[in-house]
């Protein structure tokens, strides 16, 4: 029991090593099933955690035994428990979605490909689980060499869409790396339990300003928080459908998670917020990410492409909430990386359908047809825009609802009108798709055997394994949508002291 | 000033929903017509019979409620039926019924296409309807809202002309802005008072909010409830909207959707803002400025317009702010007939969009100018359509009479004399729209053929389906002049629902 913290990692990087094993032929489906095995009992294993820290409390557990701040410590409390669960759960689901695909678009190098997937996973969760500093620096970098293989994949262009995150995404831990050099010369630990008591005794000098700078900076870049997102669209663009399907919904979600944490519990509020005031620029970064990452996702005939954009403003939100520094906005900002998981992982999941069976993701070149093709496809397509868009009683309604009252509590006056025309912006870019999918292009007149047409040509859908896990994250968001209130209270709010 | 005496009921729940589970059986009904339309009839009839068994509870001042569980972090998602959501309830449910019959003489008799779609988002749009009608909090109730607004966006868009997906796109933006300014004023509201009960006598007191602050909040709760009731100048979606078909028109033009509207101005100016802090701020004043000016600018416009339903829909324009009017008196008076008038426009409004739609299919017909002479083909239509002009003029023995008595006297009440010459100024206008329909179908001689006969021969009534709901809408709206509290006893519950704002007052 009490090895579970580090048996949700160690599971999936061991599963790894094990999935590269094996013939590279497209006929080879053990790593995939290594795969799913890894990412369940990751899963199962985080739902016993889970349980477990909610009755017991959190486990801190030392590895190999040495005691901090020698040793590295990990810890399991119900928030990060609740985030591996979320993780191991969505990455099990798309792969899953994916694996039809993966055959089809990464061909014979699928060991390669899972074993990726696991280690992107793996390290994942490490940076969740993490009290250490390094640690997390560690775990960053095994995930993101990972995802810079996966986003590799696919078209000819991604190999250089992939090179340039890679040089990006190498110069932002970089400076993270650097950042928590300076906090270590300045205050001697790189425990987050220790520092989080040792930050404030210390006198606030230049080294830990730029110890926090440099650190935001750093996990800024890796999840492309404005403008530091230039890496993001093309390489969500042009990587293969199931790889982006994986890496999108839940990297710079995790990157937004850590920022949480280096806000929270590192540094003392007060002195981001009043000292060197760097919550404020966090969330209008954040804000014009917000607005910027919607109107050019307006601007997209390629689905995908404004998927991508899609992505900057919703970490826009989470850093909007995180900007206004306050419980209710930091609530909103958890909820909303939540809800932004699994969103962005069904409208990629929409969109490998379509790619799929239409054999393209041109927006314009989608009509009404693709419906009657395809009707649970788009009907998992509107519900998660609804959520995206934030209309109740989706997630994406309530985790905008908290960012609302953190807005006002703080008086963000500003934010809150930012929030408000994204929520616009982000109805006009996805009304658009729905507009094309559910009704009629313009000129086209019924006739009598239309409905009859239709029929014929309504055998079209997903295969039952690509369209059920389309499907059960599309519910999941009306799910998730209800019982934000039991998640706000059981796992988000314990983590926020009022201050 | 208390709230109501709550008990346990799922009643308003089963209310809610009966339509919405209604929507997979029409949907998996879709090519067997007949037992499609007969799910929607049985649903109709469910939804107000269950509607009805509240109503005695309501009378005694009694809620049933069903808090369901926590919808955000210190809000119930809960369901009650308290009188004034009741009264909403009866009059969207009630109609309901009648509207079934008419849309599927109107549906058939024009031979529409996805004539599912259509019957399924209209079960979906009224379960949304009467979840406004008994949402005991503004979250609940915006959760409602918002899916009204998706529920009937199928069918505006319902010919997939250019005209009605333009029409749509126009719907979509006005309708999803202003829900999303009323979050905003809710969560401001939250922040304030840490509450978003619907409370008789409002939530909010003075000095919660700065006095700039409370009115920039009024206008955000009034673009909010004022898109979906037509304040001037949020309503230029709904004229076009009339390119849906013209049972949607009826039903929610001029019930539903807008009254969702017009019960959302009354909500906040009664339950949220309250009488008094309305007075204290001055925010009747932004209201009542809002509401007249829309009232004569609508009529005036109505004068002008050629199109038949497009003339009705800026006279519904007119009247929904005869609501908003009544609530912004804030006299015992004024908020009677401005709920009265809830009840009275929709039993007058309706008959004459069924009175349109029942034209235009028989004879395909939509421009008034084409209307001489029609009178005597189909007497019982422009019948009723006389008596529904009548009672939006004001004249007895039509009920629109009652209403606009009371806010008449409201308004002499309140001593707002510019209102009360809106209202009268209002009702020549009416008058000058209306009458010169009815004088065209009665006194004028159609059009002679080729042949020296008229175009009217040989054109009789429209189906039953559709004469017999537009009579009886027609019957209805004199019969609530005489007998306004039977059998539904409107007139005491919006007396009851007064009183609770007002707070003390004369017991019944």
């Amino acid at each position: 029991m009490n090895h579970i913290p580090v048996l949700i990692p160690m599971v999936l990087l061991l599963a790894s090593m094990f999935a590269v094993f094996g013939k590279r032929s497209q006929e080879n489906y053990l790593p995939f099933l290594v795969a799913l095995a890894g990412m369940g009992l990751s899963a199962v294993l985080s739902i016993i955690g889970m349980v477990h820290s909610v009755t017991e409390g959190p486990i801190h557990y030392h590895l190999g035994g040495w005691q901090p701040p020698m040793g590295i410590e990990l810890i399991l409390d119900p928030l990060s428990a609740f985030f591996c669960l979320m993780i191991t759960l969505v990455a099990a689901v798309v792969l899953l979605h994916g694996e039809e695909r993966v055959r089809i678009e990464v061909g014979d190098r699928i060991p390669a490909y899972y074993s990726s997937a696991l280690m992107l996973v793996g390290g994942l969760t490490g940076i969740v689980l993490t009290g250490d500093l390094f640690n997390l620096y560690v775990f960053l970098e095994i995930s993101s060499l990972a995802s810079y293989a996966l986003l590799a994949t696919g078209r000819k262009p991604a190999a250089v869409s992939a090179f340039r995150y890679l040089i990006l995404g190498t110069i932002g831990a970089s400076l993270y790396l650097l950042g928590i050099g300076f906090l270590f010369m300045e205050v001697g630990s790189l425990n987050m339990t220790e520092l989080a008591v040792m930050i404030p005794e210390v006198p606030v000098t230049a080294g830990i300003a730029a110890a926090a700078v440099l650190m935001v900076v750093g996990i800024g870049l890796k999840m492309a928080l404005f403008p530091l997102h230039g890496w993001l669209p093309d390489a969500y663009t042009f990587a293969s459908s199931p790889a982006t399907t994986l890496v999108a919904p839940i990297g710079t979600k995790v990157a937004a998670y850590v920022l949480i944490r280096i806000f929270l519990f590192l540094f003392a509020i007060d002195f981001m917020k009043e000292g060197i005031q760097l919550t404020t620029i966090v969330g209008w970064m954040g804000a014009a990410g917000v607005v910027w990452g919607s109107v050019m996702a307006i601007t997209q005939r390629d689905m995908k492409r404004m998927l991508a954009y899609s992505s900057v403003a919703q970490v826009g939100y989470i850093a909007l909430g995180i900007g206004l520094a306050n419980p209710l906005g930091l609530i909103g900002a958890v909820l909303h990386a939540f809800a932004h998981c699994f969103m962005k992982a069904c409208l990629f999941m929409v969109q490998t359908n379509f790619l799929h069976r239409l054999g393209h993701y041109d927006i314009f070149r989608l009509d009404h047809r693709t419906r009657v093709a395809m009707p649970w496809t788009c009907a998992a397509l509107a519900v998660a825009s609804l959520s995206m868009i934030g209309l109740p009683p989706t997630i994406g309604f309530f985790s905008k609802w908290y960012l609302l009252l953190g807005c006002i509590e703080e008086g963000a006056w500003v934010f809150l009108a930012v929030l408000l025309l994204s929520t616009l912006l982000n109805a006009v870019y996805f009304f658009r798709v729905l507009e094309k999918v559910y009704l009629r292009s313009d000129g086209e007149a019924y006739d009598d055997h239309d409905e009859e047409a239709d029929q014929a040509t309504s055998s079209r859908e997903v295969s039952a394994a690509m369209l059920y896990p389309t499907l059960v994250l599309a519910g999941s968001l009306l799910v998730l949508g209800f019982a934000n209130a039991w998640i706000v209270t059981h796992f988000l709010q314990p983590m926020f002291p009022v201050w | 000033m208390s709230a109501y005496e709550t008990y346990f009921s799922t009643v308003p729940f089963w209310a809610m929903i009966v339509s919405a589970v209604a929507v997979p059986l029409i949907l998996a009904f879709g090519r067997k017509p007949n037992l499609r339309e007969a799910v929607t009839l049985i649903a109709a009839v469910i939804k107000f019979v269950l509607v009805l068994t509240l109503l005695p509870d309501a009378l005694a001042g009694r809620a049933g409620e069903w808090v369901l569980f926590e919808i955000a972090e210190g809000i119930d998602f809960s369901l009650r039926a308290d009188p004034f959501g009741v009264f909403f309830a009866l009059i969207a449910s009630g109609l309901w019924i009648l509207t079934s019959c008419y849309s599927i003489g109107y549906m058939r008799g024009h031979a529409e296409k996805k004539q599912t779609r259509y019957f399924a988002s209209f079960a979906l749009s009224l379960s949304a309807t009467i979840g406004i009608a008994f949402s005991a909090n503004l979250l609940t109730f915006i959760v409602f809202y918002e899916l009204l607004t998706l529920a009937t966006y199928p069918l505006v868009v319902h010919s997939e002309s250019k005209k009605a997906i333009a029409a749509g796109r126009q719907y979509l933006a006005y309708a999803l802005s202003a829900g999303l300014l009323m979050v905003a004023g809710m969560a401001w509201v939250y922040m304030a008072t840490g509450t978003l009960e619907f409370t008789p006598g409002g939530i909010l007191e003075e000095g919660m909010v700065s006095a700039s602050g409370m009115k920039f909040l009024f206008v955000l709760f009034l673009i909010g409830v004022g898109v979906k009731s037509g304040i001037m100048p949020l309503h230029s979606w709904l004229p076009n909207a009339m390119v849906a078909p013209t049972p949607v028109s009826a039903l929610l033009h001029a019930v539903a959707v807008v009254k969702s509207g017009a019960f959302g101005v009354v909500r906040v100016v009664g339950f949220v803002f309250g009488p008094e802090v309305m007075a204290t701020y001055g925010l009747n004043i932004i209201l009542a400025v809002a509401s007249g000016t829309t009232i004569i600018l609508a009529s005036l416009i109505a004068l002008q317009q050629t199109n038949l339903k497009r003339r009705l829909a800026y006279s519904t324009v007119g009247h929904l702010s005869y609501i908003a009017l009544g609530a912004s008196l804030l006299t015992a008076e004024g908020f009677i007939g401005g709920m009265m008038h809830i009840s009275t426009h929709a039993t007058m409004k309706i008959t004459l969009f069924f009175c349109a739609g029942a034209i235009f299919v028989h004879t395909h017909k939509s421009d008034i100018r084409e209307l001489d002479g029609i009178g005597r083909a189909m007497p019982w239509t422009l019948g009723a359509f006389t008596i529904g002009s009548l009672g939006l003029v004001g004249l007895p023995p039509v009920n629109g009479f009652i209403s606009k008595w009371f806010l008449v006297s409201g308004g002499i009440e309140a001593q707002m004399w510019p209102l009360v010459v809106v209202l009268l100024l209002s009702g020549l206008l009416n008058a000058a729209y209306f009458f010169p329909i009815v004088h065209r179908a009665f006194f004028r001689e159609g059009e002679k053929r080729a042949d020296g006969r008229s175009v009217w021969e040989g054109v009789g009534e429209a189906s039953p389906w559709m004469v017999v709901p537009l009579t009886l809408t027609g019957a209805m709206s004199v019969f609530f002049c005489f007998f306004p509290d039977l059998p539904l006893r409107f007139f005491t519950i919006a007396t009851r629902v007064t009183q609770d704002i007002m707070g003390g007052g004369l017991p019944l």
